[in-house]
C-alpha cells in the first residue's frame, strides 16, 4: 500500500553509526506516496473535488498528496467574494499608476485603496473614488471572511472534531474587525480604517502610534505582544522538542497524551531537568492555542480602546505609574508656544 | 526531479544573498554615535565615520576674501541704483560683489545680474532676486539670529553653493496628473517620494507646512494632551502628514528622531533637547522665507524658474543644512562680512526697486 521515496542518504548509514541518526532531522527526508490516494474517514456529506496526485514539491513542505479538496457553496462564496475584494483593490492601484502595468509592478509596495475622507464621515457610500471603493472592498473582504469561518466551522463538525481552529481563527477576525469596523463606527468615521496596501498600512500603524501617544505604553498592545512573542517562544521549543524525540516516536505525540511512551518521559524529563518544570503533551498544546488566541484577542482590545477611551498612551502611563521619568538632562526646555511672545 | 529543485532551490538561495548583500544600504563599521539623552532613553545619533568624513567634506565652507581697505565713500554715493547696499563702502561693496560672483555664479560671472554696459541697469531678473536675497540674507542674519542661525548666521553661499539655482528648492507637487478613465484618489500619498524619504506618506507636506506664513500655529501638532479624549482629535491622516514633515527634517538635518525628541513621548516639551526649540523657530523661518520673499518674486521669475503650478522655488530645512544639523559644518562665515547682517540702506534713498516687493514687516 505504501512506497517510500526519495530516501534519505541517512539511510545508507554504515558499520557501527547509530542508525537511529536518520530520525534526527529538521528537513523532511521522507515523502509518504500511497499507491490508492488516502480518502481518510468517512464522513456523511462528502462533496470532495479533484483528481488526488502526489506532488514532491509540496511534499517537501506537507503531505505530498494534493485533493481532493472540498469546496461547498460557502468555500466557492467566499473565494468569489475574495476574488471581487482583491480586484477592486488591484484595479484601484492600477488606476493610481494610469493604468500602466510598469508602475504598477515598480511601485506596487507603495499603492494602496485608501479609506474614505474624514469629511466623509460614517457615510455608508461616498463617491466612489473618495472611499467608495474602499467601503464596497471592506464589504467583500469581510463577507468572505466570515463565510470561510463558517466554513471552517462546518467541516471541523462534520469530521466530528473539536472546533478549536474556527475560534482560533475568530480571534484574528476580531482583530481585523476592530481595525477596520469596529473602531472607525465608535469613533465616527470611516477615515479612521487601514488602508489596502502594503506599505502604506505600515505607515498608517507607524502614525497611529505617533498620533496616540505611543503604542507601546498601551497594556493591551504590552499583553498583545507577550502573546505574539510568546507564541513563537513556545512553537520553537515545542517544535525542538518533538523533532528531538522524533527518533523515539515522539511524533505521534497525540498518542502519547494518554499512553505515555520513552519519547514523552525524555521529553518531560530534559524540560525537567533544565527548567525545573515541564508542560505535557497535551498542555503544550493548549498554552500554544492560548497564546497565538490572546494574541489577537488582548491587541484588539488595544485598538479598541485607541482613541476611543484614551487619546494618548504616554499620559495614560504616566497618570497611572506606568511610564516612569528620567532625569533632566538638559535645561528645562518650553514649549515655546507656551511663552508669551514665544511664537515668532 | 528532486536534483532540479536542490539546484534551483540553492540558486534562488544565491541569488537573494547576492541581492541582499549588494541593495540594502548596509552600513559599514566602524560607527560613530554620539549619546544626546539620558541612559537607557535611546537618544544617540548614530552615523558612520567614513559617512561623516565624506558629508564633512562636501560641505567646506570657502574662505572670506580679503578685507577691503576701510574708509572711502559709500557705495550708494559712489554707484548709481544702489537700493539696498548703499550704506557700505564702495570698497567693501566691491568685495561683496566679488564674494556673491564667487558663491553664486562663479562660472557665469558679472554678466550672469549685471548688463555690463550700465551696471546700474535692472533689466535682468537675476539682479532683481539677488536684491531681494540680500535684503533676506540680512533679514535673516538679524531678525533670526536670537532663535534659530545664531551668531553663525547665513551667506548667499549657505544655499547656493556655487550654483545660481541652489541643489536644494522644491515646488508644489501636484502629484499625477491622469486624464485618461477612472480617476484614482491617491489621497496626496504612497509615491515613493524623495521628500518623505520614499515612504508612501503625504508627498506634498512641504506646501501645507512650510509654504503657508499665516498657518496656524497648531498645524503639525496632532497628539492629545491629555490622557482621555476630550474633543474630537485629529484624524490619523494628519499625524500621516506630520511624520512626513519630520522625515524630511531628520533627512535634511542628516539626524534621526532623537536629535530632537525623547521618541517615548514625541510629542513632550520637557523631555525634548534643546535643538528642538532650535527646529521649532526653524520651521517659522522658513515660512517667513518663503512667504515674505519668495512667494513675492514669482512676477520676476521667468516661466521656466516656477514649478508645474506656477509657484516660485521654495526653501526648506535641506536648502541650508544639507544634509548637516550645522550647515557648512557649523562655520562662521558672516562675521567676514558685516554688511550681511543689519540693513544697509542709505539714508534718503528711494525704497527699493518696485518689482521686488517692500520688505516683510518684523514679525
Amino acid at each position: 500500500m505504501v512506497g517510500l521515496v526519495a530516501q534519505s542518504p541517512g539511510l545508507a548509514l554504515e558499520g557501527n553509526q547509530n542508525a537511529m541518526a536518520y530520525y534526527q532531522n529538521i528537513f523532511t527526508e521522507v515523502q509518504v506516496r500511497p499507491k490508492v490516494p488516502e480518502l481518510g474517514v468517512p464522513v456523511a456529506v462528502d462533496h470532495r473535488w479533484g483528481k488526488p496526485f502526489n506532488s514532491y514539491l509540496l511534499g517537501l513542505f506537507g503531505n505530498g498528496q494534493v485533493g481532493p479538496i472540498y469546496i461547498g457553496y460557502l468555500g466557492a462564496l467566499s473565494a468569489v467574494c475574495f476574488l471581487i475584494a482583491f480586484e477592486i483593490v488591484g484595479l484601484n492601484m492600477l488606476a493610481s499608476v494610469n493604468w500602466s502595468p510598469i508602475q504598477f509592478v515598480r511601485q506596487l509596495p507603495w499603492l494602496a485603496l485608501e479609506p474614505p475622507l474624514p469629511k466623509h464621515g460614517l457615510k455608508i457610500l461616498p463617491p466612489l473614488n473618495e472611499g467608495g471603493w474602499w467601503l464596497i472592498t471592506g464589504f467583500f473582504l469581510t463577507s468572505s471572511i466570515m463565510l470561510w469561518w463558517v466554513r471552517l466551522y462546518r467541516r471541523a463538525r462534520a469530521l466530528g472534531l473539536g472546533t478549536h481552529v474556527p475560534w482560533a481563527f475568530a480571534s484574528a477576525i476580531w482583530l481585523y474587525l476592530v481595525l477596520g469596523f469596529i473602531r472607525p463606527i465608535l469613533m465616527g468615521s470611516w477615515s479612521e480604517a487601514v488602508p489596502f496596501g502594503i506599505f502604506p498600512h505600515l505607515d498608517w500603524t507607524a502614525a497611529f502610534s505617533l498620533r496616540y501617544g505611543n503604542l507601546f505604553y498601551n497594556p493591551f498592545h504590552m499583553l498583545s505582544i507577550v502573546f505574539l512573542y510568546g507564541s513563537t517562544l513556545l512553537f520553537a521549543m515545542h517544535g525542538a522538542t518533538i523533532l528531538a524525540v522524533s527518533r523515539f516516536g515522539g511524533e505521534r505525540e497525540i498518542d502519547q497524551i494518554v499512553d505515555r511512551g520513552t519519547a514523552t518521559e525524555r521529553a518531560a524529563l530534559f524540560w525537567r531537568w533544565t527548567m525545573g518544570f515541564n508542560a505535557t503533551m497535551e498542555s503544550i498544546h493548549r498554552w500554544a492555542w492560548w497564546f497565538a488566541v490572546l494574541t489577537t484577542l488582548t491587541g484588539g482590545i488595544g485598538i479598541l480602546l485607541t482613541g476611543t477611551v484614551v487619546d494618548n498612551w504616554y499620559l495614560w502611563a504616566v497618570k497611572h505609574g506606568v511610564a516612569p521619568s528620567y532625569p533632566q538632562v538638559y535645561a528645562p526646555i518650553v514649549d515655546p508656544l507656551s511663552v508669551p511672545g514665544g511664537a515668532q | 526531479m528532486k536534483i532540479f529543485f536542490v539546484v534551483l532551490g540553492a540558486s534562488i538561495a544565491f541569488f537573494l544573498t547576492v541581492a541582499m548583500f549588494g541593495t540594502s544600504g548596509w552600513t559599514r563599521p566602524p560607527l560613530a554615535t554620539a549619546q544626546t539623552g539620558y541612559r537607557g532613553t535611546a537618544m544617540d545619533q548614530v552615523h558612520t565615520k567614513a559617512g561623516l568624513a565624506e558629508v564633512k567634506e562636501a560641505n567646506v565652507a570657502p574662505a572670506a576674501a580679503d578685507p577691503a581697505e576701510e574708509d572711502g565713500e559709500l557705495a550708494g554715493k559712489t554707484y548709481e541704483n544702489v537700493q539696498v547696499l548703499g550704506n557700505v563702502t564702495t570698497n567693501e561693496f566691491n568685495r561683496l560683489m566679488a564674494s556673491m560672483t564667487e558663491w553664486v555664479a562663479p562660472e557665469q560671472g558679472c554678466t550672469y545680474c549685471h548688463n555690463t554696459e550700465n551696471m546700474a541697469d535692472d533689466s535682468l531678473y537675476q539682479k532683481r532676486v539677488a536684491r531681494r536675497m540680500l535684503q533676506m540674507t540680512q533679514h535673516i542674519n538679524s531678525d533670526w539670529k536670537a532663535n534659530h542661525v545664531g551668531s553663525t548666521g547665513v551667506t548667499c553661499y549657505t544655499c547656493h553653493r556655487g550654483q545660481p539655482v541652489p541643489a536644494n528648492i522644491w515646488f508644489t507637487n501636484p502629484g499625477p496628473n491622469h486624464s485618461s478613465g477612472f480617476v484614482a484618489r491617491n489621497n496626496g500619498q504612497n509615491m515613493a517620494s524623495p521628500s518623505v524619504g520614499l515612504a508612501s506618506l503625504p508627498y506634498d507636506t512641504l506646501t501645507e507646512y512650510l509654504a503657508d506664513k499665516n498657518i496656524d500655529n497648531n498645524a503639525i501638532r496632532v497628539n492629545g494632551t491629555t490622557a482621555p479624549p476630550t474633543t474630537k482629535g485629529k484624524p490619523i491622516q494628519d499625524a500621516e502628514k506630520t511624520y512626513g514633515l519630520m522625515i524630511h527634517m531628520s533627512e535634511g538635518l542628516g539626524v534621526n528622531c532623537t536629535f530632537c525628541h525623547n521618541t517615548r513621548a514625541i510629542s513632550n516639551w520637557s523631555q525634548s533637547t534643546p535643538q528642538r526649540t532650535t527646529a521649532w523657530h526653524g520651521i517659522r523661518m522658513v515660512r517667513d522665507i518663503n512667504g515674505n520673499y519668495l512667494e513675492p518674486l514669482a512676477s520676476t521669475f521667468p516661466p521656466n524658474r516656477l514649478g508645474v503650478l506656477g509657484d516660485v522655488p521654495k526653501v526648506n530645512c535641506t536648502t541650508c543644512h544639507n544634509g548637516q544639523n550645522k550647515p557648512l559644518n557649523g562655520v562662521n562665515m558672516v562675521d567676514s562680512y558685516p554688511e550681511l547682517t543689519k540693513s544697509t540702506v542709505l539714508a534718503g534713498t528711494p525704497p527699493a526697486d518696485p518689482t521686488a516687493p517692500a520688505p516683510a514687516p518684523n514679525p
